[in-house]
């Protein structure tokens, strides 16, 4: 089945990398995937479509959300969203079937974005589904190259991003003495057990709670 | 500019404070920088033979005390021979920080001299991993690596780190904090699920902790031992999870599993609420997916929310750390313990009468002989001498299942395998690394002939770093459990498992300057195990164990846990 992802990564070295290298390893079957820059310039928005057993969908979402450069991993296959797909065409035209073209593009909205003797380039978007038609048509007036963008997606609802806020490291000055690995805050730890409490990040309450620019404008 | 200092400086600093104390690592080219900084800094290192056991090395020691470990290779065939370390932390959770370095930032990509994709090589095998080609960043970037092996479900990361940044130069200013805003840690737990939580374990007939690895981590052991004796519940504890629970407790059953105990998986068959804590439903432990605790609703508590329901879906899921959750859980049950701890009583005894009689129909026996050493009397004995006390820390394969089936561990953190990887040649490194991390600490590697030959070359380092290591080798001349596999499997048809031609252990251990022993009669097993361990520096005991020695009970992959095999089967003739 098709799931439809979208993901907010933080534009660092390896981060598309670890994401596709986790899909592959996991076994699920990348389908198409776009990345681009949002309006914060060090975030990139993805969107990837999958082909994943059903039941496997949310196990897809929880590992993608382990990925520390992820900052939000949300399933859009069943969420109020938009998706488009770009496909551009070009297509090889006789003086014959020239206007017949330019009436299926019409009709299908898409736009002619290079003319010349032999053809022309067309630029469509839409549903893939509706792609699909329109790929068929122009096919029959011949042979056709087609590139197509894969899936973009945006979704209807507002979604709040939830952020970790910043940790404080270790106030040990080096070498004072072999401190534990948790030493970090002064929080005295009477085991090596109690090093990972205290150095958790804050409760969720006390997360950062912003609406992520790259979603509301 | 009193703070000027170079980037391999820099690293030293940080691990300072992060508290490391000592590392365990091997030199080349690109890290001669670094290992210059080493040579006049405060932090031990410690010289492996090969990088495999430095990465083997850190995980013993994370293992062993819950702190990070560390090691350090060069870049390329260095870096590679990290992996399988780095995999098995990955696959154990533990946390683990491994150094690497690179060649010049300006030679990458042009395939150079000991260059490798370390930073894509290692992807899948760390939790997350850092490639720094600019000093500016190395400060930030070694305090994020300790952050992220540590916290949540802990494992392993890698930094790799370029020549030109060890012998940069540059103002330190110790990073007060760091910021990874990706990374959430939901450590707490849900309130309302843990208040249903206490309200499905007081209204159970049948319960059972399954307890696990993440236990250990978390350092959940005191509140684990609350729970169980509160509500009176039987624990299994997995492969991971051993100790996590007193071996020793009377509520302890065992471990389950492929090689578990009868009462242990029948336990799970049988049980009508699993308290699953830090545990994954590993295939090892479930056997058969479908037919796994059938009648059990389950309530699965993991720091992980990606586990839960990965394998088998929860009644009721909490994500949180063991230790924080178990707490709040044992506070709820102890709330409600006046008005629900009545219900149930006589089937909960009667469960127990259940259990009981399940541990005297089929015990866990070790097998004995009085005409060669069986390897599961050798286990006795180590149970005998470490009265639970004791670092153990295993190969793969048979003896690793007999230790865990004989060897009890009364705390958490003194039983160190390769569970998940499984990965042979874990043995001696791990051990070296838990003895320098517990100096004074009585440390056993009981391992294979098999995974020991793997692991050689670390006798150098036991002997020149004085580690008073008592390696014991059950040597039976096979690689065991594939023999095994092979006997039950196919057709008995032995193929590439015979291991022929094993050194002469005494002259091996004296080549080193080590102490060291064949026996192979069973009146001398006590004595010599007794003299390993009154010998003050390191001993090779090497006992010769009766060769077609099989483990059982055995559940074939692919049956359901209570479809065990449990003794032999009637020798079938082969015709020649």
């Amino acid at each position: 089945m098709i799931q439809l992802i979208s993901l907010l990564v933080e534009n660092k070295p390896g981060a598309l990398m670890r994401i596709t290298g986790l899909l592959s390893s996991r076994g699920y079957n990348i389908e198409s995937l776009t990345v681009a820059r949002t309006l914060d310039p060090t975030l990139s928005r993805m969107t990837i479509v999958v082909d994943v057993d059903p039941n496997l969908r949310s196990q897809v979402i929880k590992q993608m959300n382990k990925l520390i450069n992820v900052l939000q991993a949300t399933d859009f296959t069943e969420t109020p969203s938009v998706a488009r797909e770009m496909a551009l065409l070009r297509v090889r035209a006789t003086m014959e079937t020239r206007t017949a073209i330019l009436k299926e593009s019409e009709i299908f909205g898409a736009r002619v974005v290079d003319s010349s003797v032999e053809g022309f380039a067309i630029e469509a978007t839409g549903a893939p589904e509706k792609l699909d038609e329109f790929i068929d048509v122009m096919r029959s007036y011949g042979e056709i190259e087609v590139t197509r963008s894969g899936l973009i997606a945006v979704s209807l609802e507002a979604k709040r991003l939830r952020l970790s806020p910043p940790i404080p490291t270790a106030t040990t000055t080096a070498g004072r003495e072999p401190a534990r690995a948790g030493s970090r805050p002064a929080a005295p730890a009477p085991g090596p057990s109690r090093s990972r409490d205290a150095r958790a990040p804050a409760s969720p309450q006390r997360s950062e709670q912003r609406t992520s620019q790259t979603e509301t404008e | 500019m009193a703070n000027l200092m170079s980037g391999a400086r820099m690293l030293l600093e940080c691990l300072a404070r992060e508290g490391v104390d000592c590392f365990f690592g091997y030199p080349g080219g690109v890290t001669i920088p670094l290992y210059d900084a080493v040579y006049d800094h405060h932090i031990r290192h410690i010289l492996v033979r090969h990088e495999e056991n430095a990465a083997f090395a850190a995980s013993g020691f994370a293992r062993s005390t819950g702190r990070v470990g560390v090691c350090c290779a060069t870049s390329g065939p260095g870096a590679t021979n990290l992996v399988t370390g780095l995999t098995d932390s990955m696959m154990d959770s533990i946390p683990i920080v491994a150094i690497t370095g690179q060649v010049h930032s300006k030679l990458i990509g042009s395939d150079a001299f000991q260059e490798a994709d370390t930073f894509g090589i290692t992807r899948s095998c760390t939790k997350h991993n850092y490639l720094v080609k600019d000093i500016a960043e190395l400060p930030q970037v070694v305090h994020e690596a300790f952050y992220i092996a540590a916290s949540g479900r802990p494992g392993p990361v890698l930094v790799d780190i370029t020549k030109d940044v060890f012998q940069g130069q540059a103002h330190y200013a110790p990073v007060s904090s760091i910021h990874l805003p990706g990374y959430k840690v939901n450590t707490e737990g849900h309130t309302g699920q843990i208040r249903r939580a206490a309200q499905m374990i007081w209204d159970a007939e049948r319960p059972l902790v399954y307890a696990g690895g993440g236990i250990v981590s978390a350092g959940a052991a005191p509140e684990l031992l609350e729970l169980v004796e509160l509500v009176d519940l039987p624990v299994v504890c997995t492969l991971m999870g051993l100790g996590g629970l007193s071996g020793s407790h009377p509520n302890f059953i065992s471990m389950p599993g492929m090689h578990g105990s009868y009462a242990s998986n029948m336990a799970m068959t049988g049980c009508d609420l699993m308290i699953a804590v830090g545990v994954r439903f590993d295939d090892r432990v479930t056997g058969r997916l479908s037919a796994f605790a059938p009648h059990a609703k389950v309530i699965h508590i993991d720091i992980d929310p990606a586990e839960i329901g990965k394998n088998r879906a929860p009644d009721l899921p909490i994500v949180g750390d063991a230790k924080r959750v178990l707490g709040r859980v044992v506070k709820v049950l102890a709330d409600l313990e006046s008005e629900m701890a009545v219900r149930n009583t006589e089937g909960r005894k009667a469960w127990w009468r259940q259990i009981r009689a399940w541990k005297e129909e089929h015990p866990l026996k070790p097998a004995l002989s009085v005409d060669e050493i069986k390897p599961q009397h050798v286990m006795f004995e180590v149970d005998r001498i470490s009265n639970g006390e004791a670092i153990v820390a295993s190969d793969v394969g048979q003896h690793q299942m007999w230790t865990a089936q004989f060897v009890r561990f009364n705390h958490p953190r003194r039983w160190l395998t390769s569970g998940g990887l499984g990965s042979m040649g874990f043995g001696v490194p791990a051990a070296m690394g838990a003895q320098v991390a517990n100096p004074g600490q009585l440390v056993f590697a009981l391992v294979g002939d098999g995974g020991f030959q793997m692991s050689l070359p670390e006798l150098s380092t036991i002997a020149a770093n004085k580690l008073p290591v008592k390696i014991v080798i059950l040597n039976n001349g096979y690689l065991g459990m594939v023999r095994q596999w092979q006997e039950l499997f196919f057709n008995d048809r032995k193929s590439a498992v015979q291991l022929e031609c094993f050194p002469d252990a005494e002259k091996l251990a004296a080549a080193y300057g080590i102490a060291g022993r064949t026996i192979e009669r069973p009146e001398d097993l006590r004595p010599a195990l007794e003299a390993a361990v009154r010998e003050p520096g390191p001993y090779l005991l090497n006992v010769r164990v009766s060769p077609y020695e099989n483990v059982y009970p055995m559940v074939p992959a692919g049956a359901a846990i209570n479809e065990m095999v449990l003794a032999p089967p009637t020798p079938v003739a082969v015709p020649e």
